[in-house]
């Protein structure tokens, strides 16, 4: 190495310091309390290896959620024969299948070798359920919205009319059970890792994605101009959910083993996600305050997700976390 | 194993893939050095990239941990702990010494019996080989990421731009091509004082029991083998002798296997779905 190279430098800081102080004391120099190091486990290192996702996945799993979600609505609104809504719904779903798998896409080290993980179909591993969530979601939602807007538009008539009501019929009865799938399989995904703040709330995460998800299509559908009432009770409901889970998280604690939940910018993250969602989304609701409410839930489920990945590099860096949470 | 020379399993040629026979690695940390030649050994035969010189200020310790680019990690640990039958005492009154020992201890990937990153990955791309070694076949990798979170011990990683296949997840190969045409895999076969032993997984059993019941009669008390059979991770082929507890090493004292919470998972999402699905219904009958 030459004598400029960065760690030379540092050496060199550092025999600078210790001459002019008699002591060095910054990161990196274990000096104090003699040779023996304090830090937890191995020097401080990891035990597990925090995940090494990136913005892509907790974007992933807020459009993802929104549209599957987004299916149940249609579903549910072509069942109460609103078709405009039903319409615009698919539409979201079929806008975000497509940029979920994008996101999806992009996340991966290696993106041209996507298609490996459609070779396999692994019931044990959530990843895998996952990619087969999200084609077969695909591959009802887009033929669905396609039948949907040329029997609205009523390109054909007669019989291939009413054979193309139907096939839309099923196409986002479809989209829907694999819309709820895509919703809360997320929670599953993360849930069952060896990460300790996530494994310890693998029960609660599949609720909150989910109803996330629910709350987050139903205020877009609000947002875009579908003011019905229906709407808004699923509005207060999604947030009735989120702020019991609020209640959950700060009750069911896990001290060390899951701090990453409560300390540290992570711990605020999840904090402002859950309020924005749950009490203050239930508050504007109540005030009659719908698109504020509608955009509060909106941002707070999006916070939410970078909150809960955050999570997961901090709770997964933790040497403490992971020895508490198997005491 | 030591004294045995070129009887040793670390220098016979062998044919355990052929034959199916499960092998291991015992690594003992009371006869190792801390050469690093095994770290070397196993750089230069699997042609892993040179992931950067750093200084950690961590005993004699740079390299850190096992990742991507790292197969062999040895760990320097400087306890003031009893070593043996060290005498212990006051330096002042000239009749002992201050208690201090430093442990060696060269990791590696674990090759679990129930194994994490084999469950989880959705390509298919991580196996289990004859030698019941777990193998991750690097041109079948996509680099999803979700290997690194479920190995409950950290081994496995995803390698980072610029370096050589960046992208794809990398861990220890047990040397599996060398395995293949009877070779010992290149840390054991270098390790000069047979700290890592390779051999068939139930003689390493035996031999690990042994060297542990006599360590503990030569006043190492706190000698112990690390092997979790008793988890859902069902027991490891890459098993260690510690001094005191696996938490000093950074080894989780009960790893798990994550599959053990897919079900409260499944079925948490299963509700939520169905919930969602009867909200909605609900909303659009009574509201609408």
């Amino acid at each position: 190495m030459t004598s400029n190279s960065p760690s030379e430098k540092r050496l060199e800081e550092l025999r600078e310091q210790a001459w002019q102080k008699g002591v060095v004391t910054d990161r990196g120099v274990d000096v104090a309390g003699g040779p023996i190091p304090r830090k937890p486990g191995y020097y401080g290192q990891p035990v597990v290896k925090p995940p090494v996702w990136t913005w892509e996945i907790p974007i992933y799993f807020f459009i993802g959620g929104l549209s599957g979600m987004s299916a149940v609505i249609a579903s549910a609104a072509i069942v109460f024969h609103h078709v405009d809504l039903a319409r615009t719904a698919m539409w979201l779903a079929a806008i975000g299948v497509v940029l979920s798998s994008i996101l999806l896409i992009l996340d991966l080290g290696r993106p041209l070798l996507f298609i490996n993980m459609l070779r396999v179909f692994k019931l044990q591993s959530a990843m895998s359920m996952g990619v087969w969530i999200l084609s077969m979601f695909g591959a009802c939602v887009v033929p669905g919205l396609i039948v949907l807007e040329l029997h609205a538009h009523q390109v054909f008539g007669g019989t291939i009319d009413q054979l193309l009501r139907i096939a839309a019929g099923i196409l986002i009865f479809g989209s829907a059970f694999f819309g709820t799938l895509l919703a809360t399989y997320t929670g599953v995904l993360i849930g069952a890792t060896a990460i300790p703040a996530w494994f310890l709330h693998r029960l609660l995460l599949p609720i909150h994605f989910g109803t996330a998800g629910l709350g987050s299509a139903a205020g877009l559908l609000e947002l875009l101009g579908h003011r019905l009432a229906a709407l808004n009770a699923l509005g207060y409901y999604a947030a009735a959910i989120e702020s019991a889970l609020l209640i959950w998280l700060s009750v069911d604690k896990h001290g060390m083993a899951d701090r990453a939940i409560h300390e540290h910018g992570s711990g605020w993250l999840i904090r402002i996600g859950e309020i924005l969602t749950g009490p203050l989304a239930l508050v504007l609701r109540f005030l009659g305050l719908v698109p504020l409410a509608a955009i509060s839930f909106l941002v707070g489920a999006l916070v939410s997700r970078f909150g809960w990945i955050a999570v997961g590099k901090v709770s997964g860096s933790d040497p403490e976390a992971v020895f508490a949470s198997q005491r | 194993m030591i004294g045995e020379g070129i009887q040793s399993t670390n220098q016979r040629r062998h044919s355990f893939v052929q034959d199916r026979v499960e092998v291991g690695f015992f690594t003992d940390p009371s006869v190792c050095i801390g050469c690093k030649a095994c770290e070397v050994a196993c750089k230069e035969w699997n042609h892993v990239p040179d992931d950067g010189f750093n200084w950690s200020g961590n005993s004699y310790d740079n390299t850190g941990h096992l990742g991507a680019s790292t197969w062999r990690h040895v760990m320097f640990l400087e306890q003031d702990r009893q070593k043996g039958n060290q005498v212990v005492g006051s330096t002042s009154s000239g009749n002992g010494e201050d208690p201090f020992r430093w442990v060696f201890l060269s990791d590696v990937c674990k090759h679990c019996e129930e194994a994490g990153c084999l469950e989880a990955c959705p390509t298919g791309a991580i196996v289990r080989t004859e030698v019941g070694s777990v193998l991750v076949q690097n041109d079948v990798c996509n680099g999803c990421g979700y290997c690194v979170v479920s190995c409950p011990f950290g081994v496995i990683d995803r390698r980072p731009e610029p370096l050589p296949d960046a992208g794809g997840a990398f861990k220890c190969t047990f040397c599996y091509d060398r395995q293949k045409s009877g070779l010992v895999p290149a840390c054991a076969k270098v390790c000069p004082t047979e700290s890592i032993v390779f051999g068939r997984l139930d003689d390493l059993r035996a031999l690990a029991s042994q060297r542990v019941k006599h360590l503990q009669e030569s006043g190492y008390s706190d000698a112990q083998l690390y092997d979790p059979q008793e988890t859902s991770v069902r027991g490891i082929h890459a098993f260690f002798l510690i001094l005191g507890e696996p938490e000093a090493y950074g080894l989780p004292p009960k790893p798990q296997v994550p599959t053990i919470y897919l079900k409260s998972a499944w079925t948490s999402a299963f509700a939520t779905a169905i919930a969602s699905v009867i909200a909605a219904l609900l909303a659009f009958a009574f509201f609408a």
